[in-house]
Parts: structure tokens; sequence; C-alpha cells
């Protein structure tokens, strides 16, 4: 069912020429009052997200409060299997979706060949937003960016014993005291699983391998197993967890390894077969206002590409930052081998 | 006079106006269970042959399937995880079975009950309760372990993330298979064999060796083989408990051959030799006991006879006691404790205890609502249906009214061996198409749990059937009565507790259901199951525990009420155990 889109996506890569009607952007556009009007007569808009489920339903909240009378249906699952579930979906005529996000940039490139965007650019993504940081043509935008780090917890680790590298994983001393997400399930790890192995080769992931690291599923779940106790160390996970953790009080440290901290970018987009296209249109709007992003920063610990969002004090900026990107277009090819080279590292 | 009047009149009433729907009942069952069973498999085979890179037919996923080591050590693990469940399964219930329903150990009723609540558990949330308990840092049992001995924090004393903890996690939400069959079977044993083996001067533990265990024999293997199956094919306790450990059962790699970009050919090949096993099995288990006669409840028998455990009383209560533990009491302890402090590594005092998890749950979790009203919604129509259904499959197969009836036994107990992911995949591709477009309606997942949970449905039915003698309904048939007259009207209330019991297991089998539903839920038809497990995959334990007290609060409501509506058999049910 998906070999047939696939290979039509591969095909339609190949003819480099995007169809006329992509050429551009369309025109920017703001709420209005009639947009607000039509939205509440859909009364509600589904949202397939990939963010944690606190933060989705607390942006849920948020956007209730400001447009009383839509009704938000959060679907949160990780990148991988929103994915893979909006792709059977399609693949078989059910249209659930209003609007997606996943933190795999390959995902909206793959929509975007598709055509299942709907193309449309609030005026705040047109004014503020690095280029970038969004589609050329208007299909996507960064809704919001973490990093993918290497944490700790200060009651069970001494931060002198703490590792300042990626090589420093590879020390005996680390051995079963490690978590770490997975690259089929999670759209982040899937990324810095890319760009390590670009920075450092396969071999560090077959060494990793030996440490007897304790494999989960989504980039959210190592900060909760450090802040379970489970293990005093995790290899990556997602920033924003671990800030949340961090304010509600749990003894964690994140660590900013001299080579560089990948990089996830989480975009969002409308589709085009959307059931509720107004409260769509509304709600895609809504989550690159100023106070969804700041929202998010507050709360939610994520990233943010609008200029106006003002970090917590205690966060490391991102200019301070060495940063790895990852380059979509490299990393779509390469999705088998990650997964194969990754079974064989680490047995899953 | 008037009877003998009425004695004649009845016969030539029945067969006047009586038609005998034997026959239009035999055809259509046949296809429904053939379009149940037949399409999701035909459509399974037919892509096994497909090649994943749209190439056409093709062996390369058989050749794929001896030659990758992943599969192999896939299937080797799984193979080895469900006998040693099925093992200790056996181990565990089949004493217990005994202690409950055939001696004076105190508190027999209570033990059922609780050995009831640990079958209602679905075994992915008793592997996340085993999360809690046992993980080798956070686990409540190695915190209190190190605290005792005043050990190091990389000490511990259990790990649950290993083959035998995942072995451990499993059988301790199976055994009930094994037991309540046990335990049903040995309510039926009646006393005149037993009391005949004694007046011919056999001692108690002769009769037991030689009458009661080669009677009950069949439904120990019968629940040991389910719990086998149960293992092979599971997916949700694997999931949680294999990978943090870094291998894979088949299930699990399965699973994992749909993420993007999908395996399906290779999927479907790797899921046909599990059907292959699990039908040797059933061979196997056919041939053991295929020439012996079972029946165990004629129109005449006594009650079971009770054995004295004299000073046995406090070995077998400390048994009983140390099984509940391990299966019930610790694990619902973690649960509670859980939902209702920060997180699991927290200690429990004043500061700690939060109502968070249920404000979130309740209040700002938006699939809360949906999930549930799906998941109960489902439950009740597929117990229903599945237990009409097995009713009369299985009485027309026990008492081979129609020739061929044979044939609707094996489709009936086939889906046994199809894993329930492996099934999803079937479902999916053979009603998600523009012909049909079923996915995405609740209607899939009713085809799906109706399939998945019919072998169970019909063991159970058909386990009861043989216990009750033909003379019964012959009698009935001889005073005139159509055969779903017969049926209805003698047979069924005979079985009504075999009836109550396989609704529940058929109820409680479906709330559990996770490994097909995973593949077949949309956004609308979101199931408690799959959210327990979307939120376990992000860690949020707090959450995962609400709703699984809620899951379980609702599930013993229904079976409890199931259980006491006296139409449904409820005083029989209490004057036993």
């Amino acid at each position: 069912m998906w070999k047939k889109a696939l290979s039509a996506a591969l095909l339609a890569t190949g003819l480099a020429a995007a169809p006329a009607a992509w050429a551009e952007a369309p025109a920017p556009y703001q709420i209005t009052p009639e947009l607000e009007a039509a939205a509440k007569a859909e009364g509600k808009v589904v949202f397939y997200t990939a963010t944690d489920v606190a933060v989705a339903e607390k942006l849920a909240e948020l956007f209730k409060s400001k447009y009383p009378g839509i009704a938000v249906q959060v679907e949160r699952a990780g990148s991988e299997r929103v994915f893979q579930r909006i792709g059977q979906e399609y693949s078989t005529g059910i249209y659930n979706a209003d609007v997606i996000e996943t933190s795999d940039a390959v995902h909206f490139e793959y929509f975007k060949r598709q055509g299942w965007l709907a193309p449309m650019v609030p005026q705040e993504v047109a004014d503020k937003w690095p280029a970038d940081e969004r589609d050329p043509d208007g299909n996507f935008a960064a809704y919001r960016a973490h990093l993918s780090v290497i944490a700790y917890r200060t009651d069970l680790m001494k931060d002198a014993d703490a590792p300042k590298t990626w090589e420093d994983l590879l020390d005996p001393r680390f051995k079963d005291k490690m978590v770490k997400a997975h690259p089929g399930y999670s759209g982040t790890v899937m990324t810095s699983t890319f760009v390590l192995s670009q920075l450092l080769g396969w071999d560090y992931f077959e060494k990793l391998g030996k440490q007897n690291i304790m494999q989960v599923q989504s980039s959210t779940e190592p900060p909760k197993k450090l802040a379970q106790g489970e293990r005093a160390l995790e290899v990556d996970g997602n920033e924003y967890n671990v800030f949340r953790l961090i304010d509600e009080g749990k003894p964690i440290k994140i660590v900013y390894p001299d080579e560089g901290t990948p990089l996830a970018v989480g975009n969002a987009a409308v589709l085009k077969q959307a059931p509720n296209p107004n409260a769509a249109k509304l709600f895609y709007a809504f989550l690159f206002s100023l106070d969804a992003q700041q929202l998010n920063s507050d709360f939610g610990g994520l990233r943010s590409f609008h200029p106006g969002v003002k970090e917590k004090a205690d966060r490391t900026p991102l200019a301070k930052i060495k940063i790895l990107h990852s380059d979509p277009e490299k990393l779509e090819p390469e999705i088998p081998t990650i997964k194969a080279n990754y079974e064989k590292y680490f047995g899953t | 006079m008037t009877s003998d009047i009425q004695v004649q009149a009845l016969p030539v009433q029945g067969r006047r106006r009586g038609i005998d729907f034997s026959w239009p009942t035999f055809a259509l069952l046949t296809l429904v269970l053939s379009v149940l069973v037949l399409l999701p498999l035909f459509w399974l085979v037919y892509y096994s042959f497909r090649s994943d890179t749209g190439a056409g037919a093709t062996l390369a996923n058989y050749i794929a399937l001896v030659a990758d080591p992943t599969l192999l050590r896939a299937y080797g693990l799984a193979i080895g995880m469900a006998l040693a469940v099925g093992v200790l399964a056996c181990l565990i219930a089949t004493p217990m079975a005994w202690l409950v329903a055939r001696t004076d150990l105190p508190g027999r009723r209570t033990i059922r009950m609780l050995v009831t609540a640990s079958f209602v558990t679905p075994p992915f949330l008793g592997a996340i309760a085993y999360e809690i308990l046992a993980a080798p840092n956070s686990g409540i049992v190695n915190i209190i372990y190190r605290s005792v001995f005043g050990l190091e924090a990389s000490e511990y004393l259990v790990n649950i993330y290993t083959f035998s903890g995942l072995v451990f996690a499993i059988a301790c939400f199976t055994f009930p298979y094994v037991f309540t069959l046990v335990a049903n079977a040995l309510d039926k044993v009646p006393s005149d064999l037993e009391d005949a083996s004694s007046i011919l001067g056999g001692k108690s533990m002769t009769t037991l060796r030689k009458v009661t265990i080669p009677l009950v024999l069949p439904a120990m293997l019968a629940g040991t083989l389910i719990a086998i199956l149960q293992a092979l094919t599971m997916f949700g306790s694997p999931a949680i408990l294999a990978l943090p450990a870094g291998f894979h059962v088949i299930t699990t790699k399965i699973w994992s051959l749909f993420q993007f970009p999908p395996r399906l050919g290779l999927a479907a090949a790797a899921a046909l030799p599990l059907l292959i096993i699990t039908v040797i099995l059933l061979r196997a288990q056919k041939s053991i006991l295929g020439r012996k006669g079972y029946t165990v409840l004629g129109g005449k028998s006594g009650t079971p006879r009770i054995t004295e455990l004299g000073p046995w009383k406090w070995p077998a209560i400390a048994f009983v006691f140390c099984v509940l533990s391990l299966t019930i009491i610790l694990p619902y302890l973690a649960i509670i404790k859980t939902a209702f402090t920060g997180t699991v590594g927290d200690p429990i005092n004043l500061s700690t205890l939060t109502l968070s998890h249920w404000r979130f749950v309740l209040f700002e979790f938006s699939a809360t609502q949906l999930a549930l009203r799906n998941t109960f919604l489902l439950g009740f129509l597929t117990a229903t249906a599945v237990t009409a259904i097995a009713l009369i499959v299985s009485y027309l197969v026990i008492r081979r009214s129609v020739p061929g009836s044979g044939f609707l036994g094996v489709l009936a107990t086939a889906p046994v061996a199809i894993p329930g992911i492996v099934l999803g995949v079937g479902l999916f591709l053979s009603y998600a198409n523009p012909t049909f477009q079923l996915y995405g309606t609740i209607w899939i997942l009713l085809i799906a749990f109706m399939t998945i949970e019919l072998p169970a449905g019909y063991q159970q039915m058909s386990s009861a059937f043989s216990g009750v003698h033909p003379e019964l309904e012959e009698a009935g048939r001889i005073v005139g009565a159509s055969r779903l007259r017969t049926l209805w009207d003698i047979t069924a209330p005979l079985l009504r507790t075999s009836v109550v019991a396989a609704w529940c297991f058929v109820f409680v089998g479906t709330i559990r259901e996770l490994s097909a539903t995973i593949l077949l839920t949309t956004a609308n038809t979101k199931l408690v199951s799959v959210i327990i497990y979307d939120l376990n995959e992000s860690g949020d334990l707090g959450a995962i525990c609400v709703l699984g007290i809620i899951l379980l609060a609702a599930s013993f409501a229904v079976v409890f009420v199931a259980n006491r509506v006296p139409v449904l058999g409820g005083s029989q049910m209490n004057t036993r155990g």
C-alpha cells in the first residue's frame, strides 16, 4: 500500500521541477473575524503531534481559552508513529487529521512530495521566521526546535565524573548506567543518530552498544527514566523534557558535548484534506503566535524561532551551544541503513 | 390419560412445524467464520510472496526468514519464552486450583475472586506494574532491598528487564487461564467416580492420581496450551520489558517491520511459521487426548468431594498467599502508589502525594473519554457476538449434528494461531480498501476482536459441552423439540456458568487486547489499551496507572455484575467454591 506511494514519490523528486502551483508560497494570512467564525462553525480541530503530551495538551488549553467553542483533539505519539499512522490513514482514504507536527524533517519533505499539505503562511511566520526554518513554497514551517542532549542525575553522579564528550560515554564507568531512545520510534533520535554517525562513524555506536544500555522508545522517555532514578545518565533525549524536570526540582544536569549537540526541528503543517479546514487554518496561525510560542518555551522548554520569545534565564541560549544540523534530504536514503545498523549494535 | 395424549401429540407437532435449522445455521456460520478467518490469512499469504520493493512475486521474504539472524533469534527467544511461561503457569495454577476447588482451605471464594482479578489485569498493565516494582534501580523491591542491607546504589535484587523477568511477568498474568479451566473441571468431577475408587480401597492419593487428575488433564493441557499461545503471540509485555533489555521476540520484531518504510511482505512471511507452530501444538494436544472420553456432567451426579488439609493447611495458605502477592497484591499496590505520587522513585509521604495524574487524565488529556467509551462498547459487542457463535459452533461440532461440522471447529480455533499484530495487518489489507472502507471505524476493531477472541470462547464452550452428556438433549429431542430449541432450553441452561464465564473471558480479553488494536485504531477509534501503550512509550507512568485503575475498576464492575445477574446463573456460581 505504501510502496506505490513511495515509488511514486521517488519519481516525483526525480522530476525536480515542482508543479506550477507550488512555485511560490501563497500570500500570508491573518486571523480575521470571518476565519474565527468559520472555525467556530466547524467546532473542532484534530492535531496529530509528536510533542510531549502534557505540553501539547497545555497548548490546546490555551487555544480553547482564546477561541472558546472549538475543541482540540490532541493525538500524541512518537514522530515515526505519527508518520506511520497518517500514511496508513491516507493510503486508505481516511482524512482525520487537520494539523500535523513531527520532529523528523524528512516527513515534511515526504508529505510535500505527496501533495498532502495545504500551502498557507500565517502573517507571523512571513514576518518573523528565518527563511531556513520555513518551506519556500509555504507548505510547512518550523513550529518548534529542541536539542537531543546528554544529561545526568547529580545525586547519582558527581559533576567531575559526568561525561564531557560523546567519546566519554564509551568509558567503562558508564556501563549499565545509561538510558537511550530509539531511532525507529523517535524522529529526534533518528536525526541525532544520523548526524552522530556522520560525525563519529558507526564504530562509535558499535562500541556504545556494548555498554549495556537501557533501550526505551520515545525521546521524551529517557529524561523521565532519569527522574525516576532508573538510570543515572541519558545518551539522548529531549532537552525540553529535561528543562521541565529541572523546573520541577529534579536533580538533573544537561551536558552540551564539545563535539556538538544534534538539533531536531519540529515542523507543522495543515493537511489538504483537513476535515475542519477553517479551524485548521486558525489553529495553524495560533501555533506560531507569540503566546503559543512563549508557552512552549515557558511550560514546554522548547526552543522557538519567534524572535519575540524570551527564554528563562537559567537555560543556555542556542547561540552559546555548538549545534549539529541535519540535512533531511541526505538523511532520507540512509533510514534503512540506520535502522539495520542500530539493530545490529543495540539488539532492537 | 391426558399426559399420554400430550406425549403422543408433541412429536407430531414438532415434525410438522419445527424445521431443523442445523443446516442453514451451519452454512451461515461457515460463511461468517470463513470471512473472519480466511480472508486475512489469504492476504497474509499473498503478501508473503510479494516483494517489498514492488518487484512482483518473489521468494525473497522466505529466504530472508531463514537467512536473517535477527529474525531467527527473535523466533528462538519467543518460543523459549512461551514454553517457559506455559510450564510456570501450569505449575502455579494446578495446585492452586486443586486447593481452591477440592480442599477445606479457608477463604476459597476470596481466592477465586482474586485470581479472577489477576485475569482481568491486562498483561501490559501487569508488565508496567512490574517495571515499577522490579526495575533494577528505581524498582520499589530493589530500593527496599538496598536500604535494608545498606548496599551500594548499583546493587539490585531483581531485574525485570531480562528474559527471565519477562517470563515471570507474563506467567503472572496468564496463569489464570490454567487456573480457571482446571478449577472449573475439578468442580465438575462427580464424587461417584472418586467414591468408587475409595470403595475399591484406593487411598486418597491414589484416587487423586488415578481418577481426579486424569479427569482434569484435558483442562490442564488446554489451559497450558492457551498460556503458551498467549505468551507466543503477546505483544504488549515483550514490547514493554524486552525492548529495554535489548532483545526482540517475534511479535515485536514483526511490529518493527511496519515502521517506515514498511516491509509488509517480510512481516507476512515472518508470521506464517507462528501459524505452523500453533497447528502442531494443537495437533499434539489432540493426539494426547483424542481417544479418551471425559463426560463428567451427566443428568445424575453427586457434589464434589472435599479433602481435609489437616497439618498441610498452613503451607497451603503460605503458597496461595505467595502466588497472590506476586500476581495481584504487589502489582496493584505499585499501580496505586504510582497513581498518587509524583514520580515512581518518590517515597510515600505527605509532600509527594498528589492528584496531578488524576487531574491530567480526567480533565486535561483529551483522549480519555472517547477511549473509555469505545473500549467498553467494543467489549460488550464482542463478548456477546463471540459467546453466541461459540455456543452454536461447539454444539454443532461436539454433537456432530451436521456432516463436516468438524471443519467449523477448525475455523473457530484457527485464529489462535494468528498473532494479533499479524491479524491486524491481514485485516488492514482486507478491509482498509476502497471496497470496504472499514478502517477508521469501530467495525474493523469488532471484526478483529471477534476473530481474536473466537478461539478462547470456542475452547471454553466446547470443553463445557464435552462435559454435558448428550442423554439430556436426547431426552429433549425425543419429546419433539428441534435442535436449536433443545440447545436453548436444555443445554444452554446447563451451561449457564460456562456461558457467563465465556462471556467474561471474551469481554476481558477484548479490554486487554493491544497487538491487533495498535495497527487498527485511528484518532476516532482510540481504545484505552492503545493510549496506555502510547503513554508508556513516552514514559508517563503516573497517567498510565490512573487509566489502569479506571479500566480495572470498570472491568471488575462488569464481571461482577455478569456473575450476579440471576438469569445468567449467578446463584450457581455462588454455591460453589
